[in-house]
């Protein structure tokens, strides 16, 4: 009952909900950069969206199993194959021992997450799974995974049928909103004028490729702070925007220090982070600043998108490829699989032998 | 908490802060309860007695508590507790719950000084034109107290550095620094509880492991505990080390009022 990881790309790491409640320890929260793209990869295997997944940016790699299992590829369209066969992310798939499933990178996104039905079962640390890289802690001794390595699998039920969203998804994901990323000013905007203020949500911030699980440093804007960049150190979130010397904005993540000494000019709201997370480098971004109790009323209604999404997955038709999904499915550029059709074949035949 | 403001006596913004802490607001999911602006024992003292008196009243949907040098961060779940519901929350909070020192625990960590890892205690020792025992003795007779826990798990910030010991961090950080070194970063104290790199100078090392994911008690201290430093050989730092390298718990803390 283990999945065997053939070959790794550069950041594949086991990840669950992460260490919620423990920053007061020094301990960093760690899981997924984009929860809901985790939630749904999850969901579409039957598994709770709290369980343990892979998370990967760049190719994923490939992979075996011990036993037959579920999988979804969620947050990103990406090329998937079973062996030679091609299948969708944003759906589940069956994978059987013996067969090879190969991922690639995930397009126009940076993060997308791989789960197996029963979940990641490698032991938890500190009440987690998730991996946090820089103090070394939970996945697989606390590291990015690699090839050989042989993560263990949590109990399946067997005879579930294979989900996907009742339409399809466009990029594998629901919808992350659109607009400006919206952010609640403070703790520190005191330590910067009303020019500065008025230039974080008047002016277009780049993505650049300093970035990482941590954070993600802003370009093409400076923030200098009026009052100086260093203050008493004190407590950080996920979504806190640092401004330290260089007057470029770090925005921080899922496994971002607890406290810091640079003025936190606003913060991004938990329900548009991972939005920002998952914009490419060289993206453009503008920022606007709502209040608190906004923030809080988008992250609630985000949230329950998020469970009535999951809670509306229909299985899939095994067997059957019915035309009414088929013509739903946006086949870029008419591109036919004849593999895929000769497997949906054989599977039909199979099906009704059953 | 905030203090009703009587007569006319006047008071700093400082003092003020200290009495009415400002509610500053991190996103959606926390807020910043900040009783000062500078590193401070009695606004520490304020942080941690506030956390001791949240975490008693077990508030629904308070997902965390952390006391910091001068703040404390709440984070909540806004789906359970409404940043607004905790500010009406903090509001009734009476002044006093906040001014009284919470009980604190007291440690005596066995500390090695000088040797491979306190490899700044010469130099120290230079800088500040006293023999290395001096400073050691500087060291270990004071007592301090862990402000916050932080940077990373189970990270030790002191405060209470005997002044003639302030020292400004080295222009480079070092990229190797084990868990366990006891160092001088400008005004604090600090004791590392994971291996990494350090810009701070460090003079001694401690053969207790103040984090260890594996143990019943992964974390030694927490933010208000009081720290003295007992010198030990090199002989007694080796039984100790093997000691807690065996599982066992070599320190309890002791209970103050």
């Amino acid at each position: 009952m283990s999945v065997e990881i053939v070959s790794a790309g550069p950041m594949l790491t086991v990840q669950d909900a992460g260490r919620i409640g423990l920053r007061h320890m020094g301990v960093s929260d760690a899981g997924p950069v984009d929860a809901a793209a985790m939630a749904l990869a999850n969901a579409l295997c039957g598994n709770a969206s709290g369980m343990a997944a892979l998370e990967f940016a760049g190719p994923a790699g490939s992979f075996t199993t011990s036993r037959p299992v579920r999988f979804a590829v969620a947050g990103g369209d990406c090329d998937i194959r079973i062996d030679d066969r091609i299948v969708q992310a944003g759906e589940s798939h069956r994978l059987k021992p013996g067969e090879l499933l190969r991922i690639g990178l995930a397009r126009e996104v940076v993060w997308a997450y791989l789960a197996f039905s029963g979940g990641i079962a490698t032991a938890p640390v500190l009440g987690s799974r998730a991996t946090h890289l820089r103090s070394g802690l939970g996945g697989v001794d606390g590291r990015c995974l690699r090839g050989g390595d042989i993560l263990p699998l949590g109990a399946d039920q067997p005879d579930v049928p294979c989900l996907r969203p009742a339409s399809p998804l466009q990029g594998a994901s629901l919808p992350r909103g659109q607009g400006p990323i919206r952010v609640v000013l403070g703790p520190q905007q005191d330590y910067f004028d009303a020019g500065t203020l008025a230039r974080l949500t008047g002016e277009e911030f780049l993505v650049t490729p300093q970035r990482d699980r941590m954070a993600m440093v802003l370009g093409d804007a400076c923030l200098p702070a009026a009052r100086g960049h260093d203050i008493v150190s004190d407590g950080t979130v996920p979504g806190s925007i640092q401004v330290p010397g260089s007057g470029q904005p770090l925005v921080l993540l899922v496994e971002s220090q607890t406290t810091g000494g640079y003025p936190k000019i606003a913060t991004v709201i938990s329900a548009d982070l991972p939005r920002l997370a998952q914009l490419p480098v060289g993206s453009r971004i503008r920022f606007a600043a709502v209040s608190r109790d906004e923030g809080e009323r988008i992250g609630i209604a985000r949230a329950r998108a998020l469970r009535d999404a999951l809670a509306a997955l229909v299985a899939k038709p095994e067997g059957i490829l019915r035309s009414d999904y088929l013509l739903s499915c946006d086949l870029v550029g008419g591109i036919v699989f004849p593999e895929e059709v000769v497997w949906a074949e054989a599977v039909m035949r199979k099906g009704r032998k059953a | 908490m905030p203090a009703a403001r009587t007569g006319p006596r006047r008071t700093s913004p400082e003092q003020e802060e200290m009495m009415q802490p400002k509610i500053l607001p991190c996103g959606d999911t926390a807020l910043s309860l900040q009783f000062g602006e500078t590193i401070d024992a009695k606004a520490n003292a304020r942080v941690i007695a506030t956390a001791a008196r949240l975490e008693g009243m077990a508030v629904p949907g308070l997902v965390d508590i952390v006391p910091t040098y001068r703040s404390l961060l709440l984070r909540y779940d806004p789906e359970i507790v409404s940043g607004a519901r905790l500010e009406t929350i903090l509001a009734g909070l009476a002044p006093d719950d906040c001014a009284s020192e919470a009980p604190s625990r007291l440690w005596v960590v066995p500390c090695l000084y000088g040797g491979e890892v306190g490899q700044d205690l010469d130099e120290l020792a230079r800088m500040k034109g006293m023999p290395p025992d001096e400073i050691v003795a500087l060291h270990s007779a004071a007592e301090y107290r862990i402000y916050m826990i932080g940077f990373a798990p189970g990270f030790a910030y002191l405060g209470g550095l005997p002044e003639i010991l302030h020292t400004p961090r080295l222009p480079r950080p070092r990229q190797n620094i084990p868990a366990g070194a006891i160092g001088i970063g400008g005004q604090q104290g600090n004791i590392n509880s994971v291996a990494g790199p350090s810009g701070w100078r460090f003079i001694g090392w401690t053969p207790l492991r103040s984090f260890d994911p594996s143990r019943t008690e992964p974390f030694l201290f927490r933010a208000g505990d009081r720290i003295r430093f007992r010198p030990i050989d090199a002989a007694e730092a080796q039984v100790l080390a093997g000691r807690v390298a065996a599982g066992e718990a070599i320190l309890q803390p002791e209970a103050m009022a």
